[in-house]
């Protein structure tokens, strides 16, 4: 087994107080890890953090040769205008920009790729219609089929099936399934046990501090959910250095 | 028949049957101040340039809610074209080179404060253009040289000479390419500047050429219409083209026309009513964003008041 991704003592945060702090640990190639906790225990953060965005407090993060460029990311809340007059077919097609770059054409061949893309999350027939026009759901099929053409070693998913119905939830968990049949390095936070429980073989219980981290079955305990809430106290505006940053 | 007008008819050929005596009005109306004076051709040559170059800028600025910001660049240009002014008195190239480079440097400053802090960039622009403002001025009154800068604040479209139309025609090209290179960035960062910045650095240095690119053509503009009309033939016919297109593209082409035609319009409407040239244009464009605000296909008003009943799926 190798590391796709491996955490040195890594702290993240904001305005030096920490949000993740010293993780230590390795995302194997190919392995399909739910990131679990409650609210406010660093999960963003540590996608943003695994994503180039947010440069680490202390610490690294190592991507065994992978340009933080090259991980696809789904964030939370993503800052799409969606006002912005572009049909359905355009913002898809956007994920080719790693293969296409500033100047490449879209040539015949591409077109079917991005059909594909929009037929594989159920999009059909959507393709003109303005992004302004889709519903919640529908906006998120649209994001996966962009995720699907990014076509990324490593996918990192923020809480992707917040506000989503089952049937949507259960099209794309399909998808994120299809990407771990072929050996991509999947991450995504999620709030649903039940289907962390179903869907992925391994999960990292965070609470600012990692709680537990391995196989589904042994981090999802009572015992571990406990000290995970009393570990994610509240932000201290008056915190002392940390002594373990040294 | 215009035999009374100010300016003498043309001496060509001219049809005389009465039923040709339409023909012959609608010539002197629309065609003739333009075949008859070279400084109406100039005017007109220089405001389509100005249209195909301003008007696609201005769509973007709209796309990304900096309608305003056309408007504070303007203010932040017209100390550098004074100081310019000041130094090497009414010459086109300190004037525009003053502009220029004042703009610049306000523009990537207020950029890369915003990229840098937590300052949004409206914010940091507002606080750039209002130092540049009351720098100028103070410059101005130190010098204490009693500058006439009716010419800066309303320019003369009736006035441009070779060189500024020279001037005006290479910034439009010039916006066109740039616009061009960095439009898969450009389009990418107004709609989900989050994916962007995820797959590429392209974003930072798109954002700061588009910035160029506004005072380009408002340096361009202020030539033309001076500053506080300039931003009218960059965004008024961008916020017209929202009523009428449902894709950029179309917004371009709508905004691109409006803007053209405006420039046409105002022109003759300034020659045959003796108005000032520069808000004539610009009031034109205003009368069409009033019929577009009502009638637009694109969510006018009086689709909202005509009942219409709801579409079967």
């Amino acid at each position: 087994m190798t590391a796709q991704l491996q955490f040195r003592n890594l702290t993240l945060g904001y305005d030096r107080h920490p949000a993740v702090h010293h993780l230590d640990g390795a995302v194997q190639v190919g392995s399909l890890t739910a990131v679990v906790g409650p609210n406010g225990a660093g999960k963003s953060t540590l996608f943003k953090g695994v994503v180039g965005v947010l440069k680490p407090l202390a610490g690294r993060i190592e991507r065994n040769g992978v340009d933080p460029q090259d991980i696809a990311y789904l964030p939370q809340i993503a800052e799409i205008d969606r006002t912005f007059p572009i049909s359905v077919y355009d913002m898809v097609a956007m994920g080719l920009w790693r293969s296409k770059g500033l100047f490449g054409g879209i040539g015949a061949k591409d077109r079917d790729t991005v059909e594909a893309a929009i037929e594989a999350v159920g999009l059909t027939g959507f393709e003109q219609r303005p992004i302004g026009t889709l519903s919640g759901g529908q906006m998120q099929r649209m994001l996966f089929a962009r995720l699907l053409l990014q076509d990324a070693r490593v996918i990192v998913l923020d809480e992707p099936f917040n506000a989503i119905d089952a049937k949507t939830s259960a099209d794309l968990l399909a998808l994120v399934r299809r990407w771990h049949a072929e050996q991509r390095t999947v991450l995504a936070a999620l709030h649903d046990l039940d289907v962390v429980k179903a869907n992925f073989p391994e999960a990292l219980l965070l609470a600012r501090e990692p709680v537990a981290w391995g196989k589904t079955a042994d981090v999802l305990t009572n015992d571990n959910w406990v000290k995970a809430r009393r570990m994610c106290e509240a932000f201290d505006e008056h915190a002392q250095a940390c002594v373990a940053a040294a | 028949m215009r035999e009374d007008a100010f300016f003498p008819l043309p001496q060509g050929e001219r049809v005389t049957e009465p039923a040709a005596n339409i023909v012959n009005m609608l010539y002197d109306t629309l065609i003739a101040p333009f075949a008859d004076f070279e400084f109406m051709r100039r005017a007109l040559v220089g405001s389509f340039a100005l249209a195909l170059g301003a008007a696609p800028i201005g769509v973007f600025l709209m796309l990304r809610r900096m309608s305003l910001i056309g408007d504070a660049m303007a203010h932040a240009i017209l100390p550098g074209a004074a100081i310019g002014f000041m130094i090497a008195g009414l010459s086109l190239f300190a004037m525009a080179g003053g502009g220029l480079i004042a703009g610049f440097v306000i523009a990537v400053g207020a950029g890369l404060i915003a990229r840098s802090t937590e300052l949004k960039e409206d914010a940091s622009l507002a606080a750039f253009f209002l130092i540049s403002l009351a720098l100028g001025v103070t410059i101005v009154s130190v010098k204490g040289t009693n500058v006439d800068l009716l010419h800066f604040l309303f320019g003369s479209v009736l006035a441009v000479d070779d060189p500024t139309l020279l001037l005006i025609v290479g910034i439009t090209s010039v916006s066109l390419v740039v616009l061009a290179l960095i439009w898969r960035p450009l389009v990418l960062e107004c709609v989900d500047p989050g994916f962007l910045r995820s797959v590429s650095r392209a974003g930072g240095m798109a954002h700061i050429a588009f910035l160029a690119l506004v005072v380009m053509n408002l340096v361009g503009g202020f030539q033309a219409l001076g500053t506080l009309l300039a931003v009218g033939i960059m965004m008024l016919p961008a916020v017209i083209s929202r009523f009428w297109a449902r894709d950029i593209t179309g917004m371009i082409g709508v905004a691109v026309g409006c803007a053209a035609f405006s420039g046409y319009v105002g022109l003759l409407v300034s020659y045959h009513a003796n108005l000032p040239s520069g808000p004539a244009i610009i009031l034109v464009a205003g009368a069409i964003y009033a019929v577009s605000v009502v009638f637009g296909p694109v969510g006018g008003l009086i689709w909202h008041l005509l009942p219409q009943r709801h579409l079967e799926a």
